[in-house]
């Protein structure tokens, strides 16, 4: 399917762009109709109460997690095309979770060079250059032969990134990625991502960390038992909530 | 010189330890313990192989496939072993074609030594498939998700990432199931493979020793298992992650 004319509705320069996304587990529904657009180099953070589906969102959007019904497309791939090539996909979005999940018998600077080298067959030399910038990049120069266990939490998660940035994703996800940190150390991988986002990598935030959002979203979707309640510049969803229960979650976690 | 010795301890104290100074003996016994030696390597590895094929086959999206596994550890799991080397040699064996050995005569596909490798590796191969299913079970949910949002396939995470934390989670256990394993290769002296229990079981038959072989005997087991153990922890010790399971 093209972009473009039977695909009403989904804009031609969105990255990623879901229309009415069903999802039940069991006799719960965790997405009750979700449709969003996300254009290349838009940062957009998902908040909401705990349980209404946000992770399971991005879960679905990189096909970890089937839909029931709707539809999801990324960089012009449907993700709910039964012809899927989920290789192609995952190397289009990158994941990054709370857990970190990093493989705990590979060294930090392994952990960033496997799946380049295992999965896209590419050359060790270049992917361990690639992999030693990104260690850079994320702040990490020097913790290349730590293992995952002899590193913080916040290292973990900076390494996790750098593993996620080593596919070069077009669309980074991150799902509640500082819940699991130290205060001292959630702003070493907020900074992190604010420096993604700064490159014009299209990021797509799960979080509670509500400044942040604030601060680096250009756009803030509120969900709440499995549907968007509302969304808008931050500045608008923080400093004018239309809805009673955006107002009310957000009076009770600012 | 040390036959000389050997042979005035059986004078003077009446310990008869003729494999050290009687030439057939020595060569019986030291030929018991290099095909007890080669019983065990060869049952450690092809058991280890049906434990990690097992295992991965009991995670088939194909119930058959599913099933024939658990089948497959059920039966050798609950039926005792030396039944089931009979059951090979005498019951699959016999059914075996026979292969002319170019001399006239003719042989059967398989020798006692080749069942008894079969039969215990399947046996041991059995429990292994339990131990690695345990320890390919303690790899996180999440690791794996991990590795699917990476763009590993389910084999590629399986050999990059499942495997070898699998493997470490399940080293403990395999441990104590290859020292098992060792010391049952014994159970080969039923069907005549010229281990070390059939080699004493002969030496102690014609020179009339059987005090002072059966302390051989159990000192030898006693050293090759004693070999295995530390070269497990020395793997053990090798594949340890640090700051892992802190």
């Amino acid at each position: 399917m093209a972009a473009g004319g039977t695909m009403s509705g989904i804009s031609g320069d969105a990255v990623v762009s879901l229309r009415d996304v069903h999802k039940s587990f069991g006799a719960t529904e965790v997405l009750g109709g979700i449709s969003m657009d996300v254009g290349r180099g838009d940062v957009v953070c998902i908040i909401g109460p705990s349980g209404s589906g946000k992770s399971t969102l991005l879960r679905c959007i990189n096909a970890l997690v089937p839909v029931d019904r709707g539809e999801i497309v990324v960089a012009g791939m449907t993700v709910t095309s039964p012809t899927l090539d989920k290789l192609a996909l995952r190397r289009k979005v990158g994941i990054v979770f709370q857990q970190y999940n990093l493989f705990p018998h590979k060294t930090a600077l392994q952990n960033v060079m496997m799946a380049p080298i295992h999965v896209l067959k590419r050359d060790r030399r270049e992917v361990e250059e690639l992999a030693r910038q990104l260690m850079r990049k994320v702040r990490l120069s020097g913790k290349e032969a730590c293992y995952p266990g002899e590193l913080s939490g916040g290292q973990q998660q900076r390494v996790a990134i750098a593993r996620s940035l080593a596919m070069k994703p077009e669309v980074m996800m991150f799902d509640e990625v500082t819940a699991a940190l130290d205060p001292e150390t959630v702003k070493e991988v907020l900074t992190t991502i604010r420096e993604l986002a700064e490159d014009g990598m299209t990021c797509m935030l799960v979080t509670h960390e509500m400044g942040f959002a604030r601060e680096i979203a250009d756009r803030v979707y509120f969900t709440d038992r499995g549907v968007i309640v509302e969304h808008g510049p931050p500045k608008e969803l923080f400093g004018s909530p239309r809805d009673p229960r955006t107002r009310e979650f957000l009076e009770h976690v600012l | 010189m040390v036959a000389e010795w050997f042979r005035q301890l059986k004078e003077s104290a009446n310990v008869n330890l003729t494999i050290f100074y009687d030439r057939f003996d020595g060569l019986t016994y030291l030929n018991g313990l290099a095909t007890t030696v080669k019983l065990s390597a060869a049952c450690l590895a092809l058991s280890v192989v049906f434990g990690i094929g097992g295992a991965w086959l009991q995670r088939s999206g194909w119930a058959p496939l599913r099933w024939l596994v658990n089948g497959y550890v059920a039966f050798f799991r609950n039926t005792p072993p030396l039944a089931q080397l009979y059951f090979f040699y005498f019951g699959v064996g016999s059914i075996m074609p026979l292969i002319p050995d170019g001399a006239g005569g003719t042989h059967r596909l398989f020798d006692n030594f080749q069942w008894a490798v079969i039969s215990m590796s399947l046996f041991a191969g059995a429990f292994n498939v339990e131990i690695f299913r345990a320890g390919i079970e303690a790899v996180p949910k999440a690791t794996t998700d991990a590795a699917e949002a990476l763009g590993y396939s389910r084999f590629g995470a399986y050999i990059h990432i499942v495997l070898p934390l699998a493997f470490r989670i399940s080293l403990p256990a395999l441990n104590n199931n290859l020292v098992t394993m060792v010391k049952g290769t014994t159970i080969a002296y039923a069907i005549g493979v010229p281990e070390l229990l059939t080699a004493s079981a002969t030496i102690w038959n014609a020179s009339t020793n059987i005090p002072e072989m059966m302390n051989v005997l159990m000192i030898t087991f006693l050293a090759l298992v004693g070999i295995l153990v530390v070269a497990m922890h020395r793997i053990e010790r090798a594949l340890h992650i640090p700051g892992y399971n802190r």
